[in-house]
């Protein structure tokens, strides 16, 4: 809306202040963020009518005002062009033409509200240097002129996905962190589906927004049951589904159900759809790993990748047996992904059922080299270490 | 086309040394038009500023960034007629930013 984050971001801090000033006396709106939105677009016509320049965005958040008379937000309903500029700072955000790293922090930063030294603790880079990628990306948005807009119709999917692809991107880092010994880093996954439920609200016909909050809600609702005390890694088949978060599954059926009513079938919903099978099985023996291997197979039409057929042969693999599997996993050309450690558990995980049990602890042995984590590192260890008494059992 | 290439900086000019830089380019653009073959010129913002755009298949991507990593980078272009590449090579010798960085120069195609 005002063309430049720095303007925003110092718009929306004065209306935290006068919020702040406020709430004690008047007592605490309806909806806090739509008045803060509200009260920030007044304090950022003030900021500008003061400078005495930029008269153009002047006239444009004027046209804002008139198109939203409504001036006392604690009556009114969050308004169309209030959703519009919190949607063009998104949007702004998540530019394809700012990296993929100055978007993830920027989106934290002005969006999530984290500080730069919450920001830069979560993705393990020292403070000046998160502090420096979000000064060079701010700059990009002003140099550039990348605008605070909600993009035209003929572009808005792409420019969708670019968003959702933040999202999930910030999600992931809290769910798995690549590195280090936290596995579960919840402020990020919380904090993504806080940003993406918003997102569900300000634009609820969009079927792939809602299958994302699906997607990262089935897989949050594994939380306490995905790593034991120790902080090891459980897998999915020996988790204690009595800790799994219900109502979160819930919701994420109903979001899913929602998404699934309109006729294009995106690659969150298929993700979702894959999730939800897992999330919806009362016991591991339960799972309908055909159905997965299925759907695996529509995302690999719609976005091939790797990694998506690895997935396919491992659920190949449930549904069919392990050597069908194998077969799968040595057919798909998998060879980008030779440094990827999963791809050496699966095949080891086929060989073990196979009772290949030397080839097995090779596999193992090669993913263990390649995994930084420490939670998935000590469950491969405790494989290994189950192997080496296999290996002995049946060598007696 | 006088495409003016400079070494990547480490970071922006202070007003300074915009300031103390300022003189040469002035004559140098003072000269092109007197010579009557001055067309158009602009400086170029950052690099830092910069975003590839590529269309492949229908399909649009947008990334931060310019094409290439190299280590001089388009900083502004002048457009002068010169009949002759000598012509158009006394021009670009001219140019300040012949000095310290390097200067291509590249005929249009007449369409």
């Amino acid at each position: 809306m005002l063309g430049d984050i720095g303007a925003a971001e110092d718009a929306l801090q004065d209306a935290y202040l006068v919020a702040l000033e406020r709430w004690p006396r008047t007592g605490f709106p309806e909806n806090p963020s739509a008045w803060i939105l509200a009260a920030a677009r007044n304090r950022a016509i003030d900021r500008l009518r003061r400078e005495r320049k930029g008269r153009e965005k002047l006239a444009r958040l004027a046209a804002l005002e008139i198109a939203s008379p409504a001036s006392d937000p604690f009556e009114e309903e969050p308004m169309k062009a209030l959703s519009d500029d919190r949607l063009g700072l998104i949007f702004a955000c998540c530019h394809p033409g700012l990296g993929v790293e100055g978007r993830i922090a920027l989106t934290l930063r002005t969006l999530g509200g984290l500080t730069t030294e919450e920001i830069a603790d979560a993705f393990l880079v020292p403070h000046p240097t998160m502090a420096q990628r979000l000064v060079r990306v701010k700059r990009k948005i002003r140099e550039a002129a990348i605008p605070f807009d909600v993009p035209p119709p003929e572009r808005l999917g792409d420019r969708l996905a670019d968003v959702c692809a933040v999202l999930y991107l910030i999600f992931n880092q809290g769910y798995v962190a690549s590195s280090g010994e936290h596995l579960t880093r919840r402020d990020l996954c919380d904090e993504a589906i806080r940003l993406t439920s918003v997102l569900t609200e300000l634009m609820p016909q969009e079927p792939e927004v809602m299958a994302l909050l699906a997607l990262m809600l089935f897989q949050h609702s594994r939380r306490e049951a995905r790593t034991d005390a120790a902080g090891e890694l459980v897998p999915l088949h020996a988790q204690d589904r009595t800790r799994w978060d219900f109502e979160a599954i819930d919701r994420a059926n109903d979001l899913l159900e929602r998404a699934r009513r309109y006729p294009v079938e995106g690659p969150y919903q298929l993700q979702a759809a894959i999730a939800a099978v897992h999330a919806n099985a009362r016991e591991p023996n339960a799972v309908d790993w055909e159905a997965i291997a299925e759907l695996y197979a529509r995302l690999a039409a719609i976005e091939s990748s790797p990694v998506v057929d690895l997935n396919r042969a491992v659920a190949i693999g449930f549904a069919c047996g392990p050597a069908a599997g194998l077969t799968a996993l040595d057919t798909m050309h998998l060879e980008a992904l030779e440094n990827y450690h999963l791809v050496h558990v699966a095949r080891a995980d086929f060989l073990r059922r196979l009772h290949r049990f030397g080839e097995a602890r090779e596999e193992y042995l090669t993913a263990l080299t390649l995994t930084r984590n420490a939670g998935e590192a000590a469950f491969l260890k405790r494989k290994i270490a189950e192997l080496v008494c296999h290996t002995e059992r049946s060598e007696r | 086309m006088i495409l003016i290439y400079q070494p990547k900086q480490e970071r922006q000019p202070t007003p300074e040394e915009w300031a103390a830089a300022m003189p040469a380019w002035e004559a140098y653009g003072a000269e092109i038009q007197k010579r009557g073959e001055f067309v158009d010129a602009a400086p170029l913002a950052d690099v830092s500023s910069a975003t590839t755009v590529r269309v492949r298949d229908g399909k649009r991507t947008v990334t931060d960034g310019p094409f290439a990593e190299t280590k001089e980078v388009l900083g502004g272009y002048y457009l002068v007629n010169a009949p002759t590449l000598d012509e158009a090579i006394e021009l670009a010798a001219l140019c300040p930013g012949a000095q310290y960085g390097s200067v291509e120069v590249r005929p249009l195609v007449e369409m």
